[in-house]
């Protein structure tokens, strides 16, 4: 079944054809990577996908529905959560408090429920602390649980926001860039949880640049380049592709 | 599943401050009462510039809107004022969702300039006279005393009680507010606004949310100095007004309650024990907030992280 279809999706800056005509599908349960050298548009499809950006053309279908002008924290309900390539934090706020946020668009809690604290209000939260623990204990950071967030490593910086993106039980998430500022043991444990995450039912789409975890966990790959996509396979096709070799494998794939 | 006992060194505070008005003279009671009255006022701006992150520069707006609103219903038409407080709070929440709602997208220093031009208007409203009620610029004068339980409250000491234990309830309301859903949300919003989207919180709404909560106290509070002065006029809500509120939030600790009433000890409070050289107050006043920016830029007492009663299930579910 095809979770998410982009088609034929164009977004210009400007001048700057950003996005050009692209289109993919990532199937329900599969890991489809997103790939391509800087500046070629991946994380502009990135923010097109979770309505950050509109497309000047094209359409997002999400679970077989048009999601392409629903407004952000709509589609994340809709079940696409995400991270960012650079991390966004809740900076003051703990690290529990952090994953407790990514359940608000699950949560109905308001004003005066929050002042009048009824009964199931207070279930409602205190179901949530734990479903935050479990969360964290899941990325394998729920030691540091009433640290503030700014106050953790990169590497499980990252981590926190891939919790934070799961507590809004997503059907697909979004990673862009999970290995940035990893070292070799944090990106092998990485393409492990990745793992874990499918195993719950959670499709997952991910840019990176970190070819070796590219290759090791994608079902499927996408490389886009200046904006359009070059080529779409199994990473041992992509491997063998000549355009990609050319475009992105063979100026940067050397120095590896 | 047992709370830990959490020990808040605010509620002794709260103890000495009530059993101090028998040793004071009228005069410090009434300075009290208008630090008392400050610290509402703070708290209130506090949830929409130290919690929210949107700097309001007009808060006073709000605060007249609720004034006005006592004083024209228990004046034209005798009804009794504090029977009209949460009318007041009503109006001014209203208000702000009508004049909020078109500009709340604006970001930062934006939202910051239209808040002042906001406070601006209502004043310079107050001030021609608008729909011929509010009295010009001599304003309204005769608003009753508030009754409660067929007791006038007349005295400094009597309006004490009144302002204080109005500050207890607003500190239980907005503290309950700070820790849920809806607190955290403010937060995350102020944190960063696209990863506040991103789990799916509408920011817009919620901003609109914590500007019609922080209006609608700031006019409950207007209702209550109506009654306190019995005279109001376009002068007591000057954008000098919502400066020294601003003031209070940010010098006691953006997004911290205690801060905020320390912070408004030190604004209204101080300038009354150093009367003699008020002639250099603004002078000590720009001081104090360039060496509290450079030494303590959270403010004086910063918020603590919020806790949360996760032992219970970090025993059941795995060892740490």
């Amino acid at each position: 079944m095809i979770l998410l279809a982009v088609q034929r999706i164009t977004k210009t800056f400007g001048g700057l054809v950003a996005v050009n005509n692209v289109s993919f599908e990532v199937e329900s349960g599969s890991i489809v990577g997103l790939i391509g050298p800087n500046g070629a548009g991946k994380t502009t499809v990135f923010n097109i996908i979770t309505g950050i950006y509109r497309p000047d053309k094209g359409e997002i279908v999400f679970n077989g529905q048009s999601i392409t002008l629903k407004k952000s924290h709509e589609i994340v309900k809709q079940g696409i959560a995400r991270t960012f390539q650079t991390i966004r934090l809740f900076s003051q706020l703990s690290v529990l408090e952090n994953v407790l946020s990514g359940f608000h668009c699950r949560t109905k809690s308001w004003v005066f429920g929050a002042i009048f604290r009824f009964p199931w209000e207070r279930r409602e939260e205190r179901q949530k602390v734990e479903e935050a623990m479990k969360l964290l204990h899941f990325v394998g950071i729920e030691r540091y649980y009433n640290l503030p967030a700014s106050s953790l490593s990169y590497g499980n910086q990252r981590l926190l926001e891939i919790a934070r993106a799961l507590a809004t039980s997503p059907q697909l998430l979004i990673l862009d860039e999970p290995a940035g500022g990893m070292n070799e043991k944090e990106s092998a444990e990485l393409i492990e949880l990745i793992r874990r995450i499918r195993d719950r039912g959670i499709t997952v789409l991910l840019i990176e640049h970190d070819m070796n975890v590219v290759m090791d966990i994608c079902e499927k790959v996408v490389v886009l380049e200046y904006g359009s996509k070059i080529a779409e396979g199994t990473p041992e096709e992509i491997k063998r592709n000549p355009r990609v070799i050319e475009a992105y494998l063979g100026t940067d794939g050397e120095e590896r | 599943m047992k709370r830990p006992v959490s020990f808040n060194p605010l509620w002794v505070f709260f103890i000495v401050i009530f059993a101090l008005p028998p040793l004071l003279d009228p005069y410090w009671v009434d300075v009290l009462n208008n630090v008392g009255l400050y610290a509402i006022l703070g708290i209130s701006l506090n949830l929409i510039v130290g919690h929210t992150g949107l700097f309001n520069l007009g808060h006073a707006a709000f605060y007249a809107i609720g004034a006005y609103t006592s004083a024209i219903l228990n004046t034209k038409y005798h009804m009794p004022i504090l029977s009209i407080l949460p009318l007041s709070g009503f109006t001014a929440g209203l208000f702000a969702f009508m004049v909020m709602r078109p500009i709340i997208h604006l970001r930062g220093d934006y939202l910051c300039i239209v808040t002042i031009g906001v406070g601006e208007i209502v004043r310079i409203a107050l001030v021609n006279n608008i729909f011929g009620i509010t009295g010009g610029s001599n304003g309204i004068f005769g608003i009753a005393r508030p009754e409660l339980f067929g007791y006038v409250i007349r005295s400094p000491h009597q309006f004490f009680y009144l302002i204080w234990i109005f500050l207890i309830i607003t500190v239980v309301v907005f503290k309950r507010l700070e820790h849920s859903r809806v607190g955290r949300a403010f937060n995350c919003i102020r944190d960063d606004e696209i990863a506040a989207q991103g789990c799916g919180i509408n920011v817009a709404s919620y901003k609109l949310t914590a500007f019609v909560i922080g209006a609608t106290w700031a006019g409950m509070t207007g209702n209550i100095f109506a009654t306190k002065m019995t005279i109001i006029s376009p002068e007591s809500f000057s954008f000098w007004e919502s400066v020294i509120m601003f003031t209070i939030v940010i010098l006691g600790g953006a997004g911290s309650i205690e801060g905020t009433i320390i912070g408004a000890f030190l604004i209204i409070g101080l300038p009354e024990i150093f009367r003699d050289l008020s002639s250099a107050r603004m002078l000590v006043f720009g001081l104090a907030m360039v060496i509290m920016m450079i030494l303590r830029p959270r403010g004086l007492i910063p918020p603590k992280l919020r806790s949360y009663n996760v032992r219970s299930i970090l025993e059941r579910d795995y060892s740490v």
